[in-house]
């Protein structure tokens, strides 16, 4: 109910306008949506390239943090970045449990990781990344990232 | 692998642990057992002192931990001339340090009064909920004049609803109490109790009492929740985070379950915190190498057929051949009673074999191999160990009436199941030990400690699995067994503990 009401909300709003480089792909219902960012500046890191998010809602959305993760496919990569693991996982403290703030939303979720992106110069992943991409079973929300810098 | 091994709860008699323990704390009286269990109550060597690897501690219950809370609390209340809630406020909000509270109180009264919400302002303008009008809730996007709206001194305002609803986020789902932020973004305001009060009522408020309890718990650092499920005792303990590459504080609480105060771990001593987290991590990491080990079926190392492990004991017959071998070294089991026995040791191969990277990578698994073999199979035997004695305590009952011995008389049993537990406990953690171990002339006399306790639960082990009309003629073998495995595992423990303390222990890694 908490999460619908809102999310309806938002969703009247995106399909109004929406920030240049941001598309909206799939709302069909208020549990999982995907949205389609573009970095705009001219970042030679991501030239050309169009990454897909998936935003997961619970319930209590939006008091609760969106489970927001890079997906893969032909048509879609892993953007670089030493917050980014090759398997779409989002190390940023705005989504973690700390650092949310129920008054984000879809719309500023994507505009705060595509200027992430737009500011890296690093063709990194984080440290560790094979290992946890090999290992790591739990849910985003559920992993104790220690934020290495709060510079994104 | 799971690490994560059972909570060891028991109702232990042992007076040994017993002894380095607060008096007035202590679980009770131990003469009923007295002639059965009596562990050392005969050896003059072990005397019911402190021994080098027992630390002093003290257990309290809920109403204990209620009333230190009080007493601070009015103690304080008197020094600042504030009421006692306010007091109380005050000291969760600077975690229950007293001395900063008394300290900053006395320099800038105002400031630490606003900053804990108790400030000029509150008085004059308590929080309160109100309509606004043109108010827009950033949560929920809704607008309108009927609207009750509510904000802290930051202005970060949002409807009641919203703000209600994100209470009980944090309150139910998330387990805050005493620091709930303002839900604006970035801002660090912490939602005082006053505006609590306002903004939440009947059980979420009875929780939210419940948890500000357990916070007084978890800021103080002499104090630590006991871990063990739905326990409800907290421990005190002046072990400090920077003793522990020094100390295994080892601590028991009335529930029963032996923890460590340094990081909450199950009892995990002769290794101190810093190795058992590493071996953790590394077991973790290496799970595939290691996993074939933990199998609980091998090949008999003489005619192949193969071998079920269903008990704890590692003398393994092959029904077959009747070849007598071990289970974790393969080797010949009569060699393991004799000066032959190095089950334990990793002998390292001379080094000339290991010169190019390749063989290096190969010996330094092996290593670990052997170690973590050794490890895993004490787990894995304390739970068979377990489940026999599970089995045997059913059949104790029929024991009583068969044979005519009391309750009291056939202890024995769950006397030596604890010993074995507790003794493999020890012996598993002696390896992690053991890995990060550099060898230098100490080594030996741990190595050879290992050996007897090891043997000696061996032995016991293998009497314990006998069948049930053996075991009365076995009772005073094993109880006398008993008594010397957990002989054998206070001298190893004592060993490490004291040489530990005196930083005589050299380790191939750092430890902090
Ligand atoms: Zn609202
Ligand atoms: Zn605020
Ligand atoms: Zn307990
Ligand atoms: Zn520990
Ligand atoms: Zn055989
Ligand atoms: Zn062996």
């Amino acid at each position: 109910m908490f999460a619908s009401k809102r999310l309806s909300k938002e969703l009247s709003k995106l399909h109004d306008k929406l920030p240049p480089g941001i598309t909206l792909i799939k709302a069909d219902d208020f549990t999982e949506w995907l949205m389609d960012i573009r970095v705009i500046d001219s970042n030679p890191l991501y030239q050309d390239e169009v990454y897909r998010l998936k935003f997961v809602f619970s319930q209590t959305y939006p008091i609760e943090a969106p489970e927001v993760v890079f997906v893969k496919d032909e048509d879609h990569p892993i953007p670089w970045h030493p917050h980014v693991y090759s398997n779409g996982i989002i190390c940023l403290d705005l989504l973690d449990r700390q650092g949310w703030s129920p008054v984000h939303n879809v719309e500023s979720v994507c505009v705060s990781l595509q200027s992430m992106l737009t500011s890296n110069t690093k063709q990194e992943r984080p440290p560790g990344d094979e290992h946890f991409v090999k290992h790591n079973k739990q849910r985003p929300k559920d992993i104790n990232f220690v934020f290495h810098d709060n510079q994104v | 692998m799971d690490s994560d091994d059972d909570f060891n709860s028991s109702q232990m008699s042992d007076d040994e642990f017993m002894g380095g323990q607060d008096s007035d704390d202590s679980l009770g009286d131990d003469s009923d057992y007295q002639d059965d269990v009596g562990f050392e109550s005969q050896d003059k060597d072990i005397k019911p002192t402190k021994h080098a690897y027992e630390v002093d501690f003290k257990v309290f219950n809920p109403a204990d931990i209620q009333s230190h809370q009080d007493k601070q609390v009015s103690e304080v209340s008197n020094i600042l001339g504030q009421a006692p809630e306010a007091t109380a406020i005050l000291l969760r909000h600077l975690r229950w340090n007293k001395e900063r509270l008394i300290d900053q109180y006395m320099e800038k009264t105002d400031e630490v009064l606003e900053s804990a919400g108790l400030g000029e302002t509150a008085q004059t303008h308590p929080p309160r909920i109100e309509k606004v009008p043109g108010f827009a809730c950033d949560i929920c996007c809704e607008d309108g004049p009927d609207l009750d709206t509510f904000a802290m001194k930051c202005g970060h305002r949002f409807c009641v609803d919203c703000y209600q609803q994100y209470l009980q986020t944090k309150i139910k789902d998330e387990g805050e109490a005493a620091r709930i932020r303002c839900p604006g973004d970035a801002c660090n305001r912490i939602v005082d109790s006053k505006s609590l009060d306002l903004l939440v009522s009947g059980r979420l408020k009875d929780r939210y009492q419940e948890l500000l309890t357990r916070t007084y718990v978890d800021d103080k650092e002499n104090l630590r929740w006991c871990p063990a499920p739905n326990c409800v005792y907290a421990i005190e303990c002046s072990v400090k985070d920077k003793e522990l590459k020094r100390i295994v504080p080892t601590v028991h609480c009335e529930c029963g379950h032996y923890f460590c105060f340094g990081c909450s771990l199950n009892d995990h001593q002769p290794a101190p915190c810093s190795l058992v987290k590493k071996w953790l991590k590394k077991c973790a990491d290496d799970s595939e190498t290691a996993n074939w080990i933990s199998a609980n079926t091998k090949e008999c190392p003489k005619c192949a057929s193969t071998i079920e492990k269903n008990g704890g004991c590692n003398h393994m017959t092959c029904r077959k051949c009747r070849n007598e071998f071990c289970w974790m070294c393969m080797g010949v089991w009569s060699e393991h009673g004799t000066s032959w026995y190095n089950c334990n040791r990793f002998e390292e191969k001379s080094g000339f074999e290991a010169r190019d990277a390749q063989a290096k990578s190969r010996q330094s698994l092996e290593r670990y191999l052997h170690y973590y073999n050794r490890y895993a199979n004490h787990e894995q035997s304390a739970k068979l160990d377990k489940d026999i004695y599970l089995k045997t305590e059913k059949k104790m009952t029929q024991l009583q009436n068969t044979t005519g011995m009391s309750w009291i008389e056939v202890q024995f049993m769950d006397s030596a199941s604890q010993a074995l537990q507790q003794c493999r406990q020890t012996l598993k953690w002696t390896y992690a030990f053991a890995y990060y171990l550099a060898r230098n002339n100490l080594t030996e006399i741990f190595e050879d400690n290992q050996k007897d306790l090891e043997m000696a639960v061996e032995n016991l082990s293998e009497m314990f699995e006998k069948p049930i009309d053996q075991l009365k003629g076995l009772k005073v073998e094993m109880m006398d067994k008993t008594a010397y495995c957990n002989k054998r595992r206070i001298i190893l423990l004592d060993d490490t503990a004291e040489n530990l303390k005196s930083g005589n222990w050299e380790f191939n890694v750092q430890i902090v």
